[in-house]
């Protein structure tokens, strides 16, 4: 088993951004995911940045993926993502479609990120075709539905052409809009947010009318209220993924790949906190927990 | 510009035969549908007879198959798309790689439009499913700007069409899964947002409470008009502040922009609505019928007539309309 670190998927001012990949690169992950994937006016770091923090990443032993946006509508978007694609030192992490089309165009190899639908394995078949040499498993797919699958790809003799990865702790990216739900909670458009995400590191709590923690608002992004944690499921992941990914926290982040870790060397039951869940991976809804 | 209408059965097929569509748009009542809802739409037989009354009026019928495959049960969808190319289908609406593969390799002949749940918003991923799929048509999502449709109908010269009126979902389409974290049903593998089978309504002494799947969505007071717990639409609070936090109950109406849809090329306005009533279909396929022809008749003349945007608020989602994603002011 190995463990990444998902691409940040919050807006941190450069100097934090910079003191986490530091700690990243004395941490215990294999692989190293970097870039912005939610919105493009998040410019903290730019494309020179982030290249020059995967050189310097690079060097610590890691494998390091440029992560790129999820949502590109402006074409202005689509010449930046471009330009991620044929950076010519790293692979890709594709998020939207048209990235795998400019690596294949390119002939180089790229993850299917968990913004893809690839949901079975003629479209898994299809990628790898492509050169998709990771999948991401979309946060909705759970244990039974990705060995399934990996059953098919192992009929169709392409199981060892990809890896598996999923993620196992964090807010979940749940939908992507065109609307800005951080600027909207602050009464503003989305031409006028003023980059108002970076004053929420964690982005910002959406309570139901009974206090439930129903939503996480970051930016155009909404995502699950609930904490996504399978700390409990680790063994059981061991069969179908390849890859435990731990998704960038405002805090502890080392601390719980760290704990992942250790579960899988020794997996003892840890009482999840009651804003965690781990629906997805079970078959249910991804807010419910086992 | 075509008008290409919803029928999620066939009285309402006939409703928009009647009332001047030009194209109709259903599924079959299965998961390979993303409006599969219970009592709706066509079994093998009702399929047919939906085909040939299409076809006897020379219009075009479109099917969607556009949920994704589940493991081991590819052969449903596989179905799917045999039949809708059996009984003569114009076009079929896929959004699966798998689906797409498979239509594009057995039935090289066939039209197939890239349907609104495979979220293509940009060149680059258009590009992708033409090269790869031989796709002839995008259904656009409901969440680019107007200035960015134009933007692409320059930059690329594959048929576009874009969502006119009807239920607005605010999210990508195919990249949404607020749904299925509260239900456990995805819409992109089962069919259906928000299913009504999780939906309970209840009095309570803080009023009128929707709930979906034991979730409070909204509270209604006393002569309030509540809606559908669409769970985007829901009421939530943010710090103290309890506001619709996604988006308001509302409808796209997109009347009013038809003359820069019709001089961007656009190739087809599709009303959503599979799920409603044969009279919503009739009325909604009846007005937008009359402003396309208005239009037409005298391009640079075209007003909105306020009485058809008065009897279209009337049937829509909380009685009111939005152009959107489509006006910039709405991101």
């Amino acid at each position: 088993m190995k463990f990444s670190l998902g691409a940040n998927q919050y807006y941190w001012p450069a100097k934090q951004t910079q003191e986490f990949y530091q700690q990243a690169a004395n941490s215990n992950a294999d692989i190293i995911y970097l870039g912005e994937t939610v919105c493009s006016k998040r410019r903290e770091l730019r494309l020179k940045d982030w290249l020059e923090l995967a050189k310097q990443l690079a060097s610590s032993n890691k494998q390091i993926v440029l992560s790129t946006m999820a949502l590109l509508e402006a074409p202005s978007e689509v010449s930046l993502l471009k330009k991620y694609c044929d950076n010519g030192d790293f692979i890709i992490e594709a998020n939207d479609v048209g990235a795998i089309e400019y690596c294949r165009q390119n002939k180089v190899e790229f993850v299917c990120g968990q913004a893809i639908n690839a949901y079975n394995s003629p479209t898994l078949k299809r990628l790898i075709a492509m050169g998709m040499q990771r999948w991401v498993t979309p946060v909705e797919l759970g244990r039974d539905w990705i060995k399934n699958i990996l059953s098919e790809m192992d009929e169709l003799n392409l199981r060892d052409k990809f890896e598996v990865e999923t993620q196992a702790y964090g807010h979940l990216p749940l939908a992507y809009s065109a609307r800005c739900f951080t600027a909207r909670s602050e009464n503003r458009s989305k031409n006028d947010c003023e980059l108002c995400c970076i004053k929420y590191p964690s982005g910002r709590i959406a309570n139901s009318q009974d206090q439930q923690e129903l939503f996480v608002l970051n930016g155009i992004q909404t995502m699950s209220g609930f904490c996504y944690n399978l700390i409990n499921d680790v063994s059981g992941m061991q069969d179908v993924v390849d890859i435990i990914r731990i998704s960038p926290q405002a805090e502890d982040t080392f601390a719980i790949l760290d704990d992942f870790i250790a579960q899988h060397k020794s997996p003892t039951y840890k009482k999840l906190a009651n804003n965690h869940s781990n629906g997805y991976w079970h078959k249910i809804a991804g807010m419910q927990t086992i | 510009m075509e008008l290409l209408c919803p029928a999620g059965s066939l009285p309402a097929v006939k409703a928009a035969l009647e009332n001047g569509a030009d194209a109709i748009f259903i599924g079959m009542n299965n998961e390979t549908n993303a409006r599969h809802f219970t009592g709706l739409n066509f079994n093998d037989k009702r399929i047919k007879q939906a085909a040939d009354l299409i076809q006897q009026k020379n219009k075009d019928l479109h099917i969607a198959i556009n949920t994704f495959a589940q493991p081991n049960q590819f052969s449903s969808w596989q179905y799917a798309v045999d039949k809708a190319v059996d009984i003569g289908a114009k076009a079929l609406i896929i959004a699966d790689m798998a689906v797409l593969d498979y239509a594009s390799e057995k039935y090289p002949n066939a039209e197939i439009h890239l349907s609104v749940q495979a979220s293509a918003t940009n060149k680059a991923a258009i590009d992708f499913y033409r090269n790869n799929f031989n796709i002839s048509r995008v259904v656009l999502p409901r969440v680019l700007s107007l200035h960015q449709v134009k933007q692409l109908s320059r930059q690329t010269d594959i048929e576009l069409e874009v969502f006119a009126f009807g239920s607005l979902c605010i999210m990508a389409e195919g990249r949404c899964y607020l749904s299925s974290y509260l239900t456990g049903e995805s819409p992109n593998t089962v069919g259906a947002c928000s299913p009504a089978k999780f939906v309970q309504w209840q009095q309570t002494d803080k009023g009128l409470e929707s709930r979906l799947n034991n979730i409070v969505i909204d509270r209604y007071k006393d002569g309030e008009n509540a809606g559908y717990p669409t769970l985007c639409k829901g009421k939530f609070k943010v710090e103290d502040n309890l506001y619709h936090a996604l988006e308001e109950p509302t409808s796209l109406n997109t009347i009013d922009i038809i003359p820069e849809l019709a001089k961007a090329n656009i190739a087809s306005v599709k009303i959503e609505g599979r799920q409603r009533s044969p009279a919503y279909v009739a009325t909604v396929t009846r007005l937008w019928r009359k402003a396309i022809d208005s239009y037409y008749n005298d391009p640079e003349n075209f007003q909105a007539d306020p009485a058809w945007m008065q009897e279209l608020g009337n049937i829509s989602e909380g009685s009111q309309t939005t152009l959107g994603a489509y006006h910039r002011d709405w991101q």
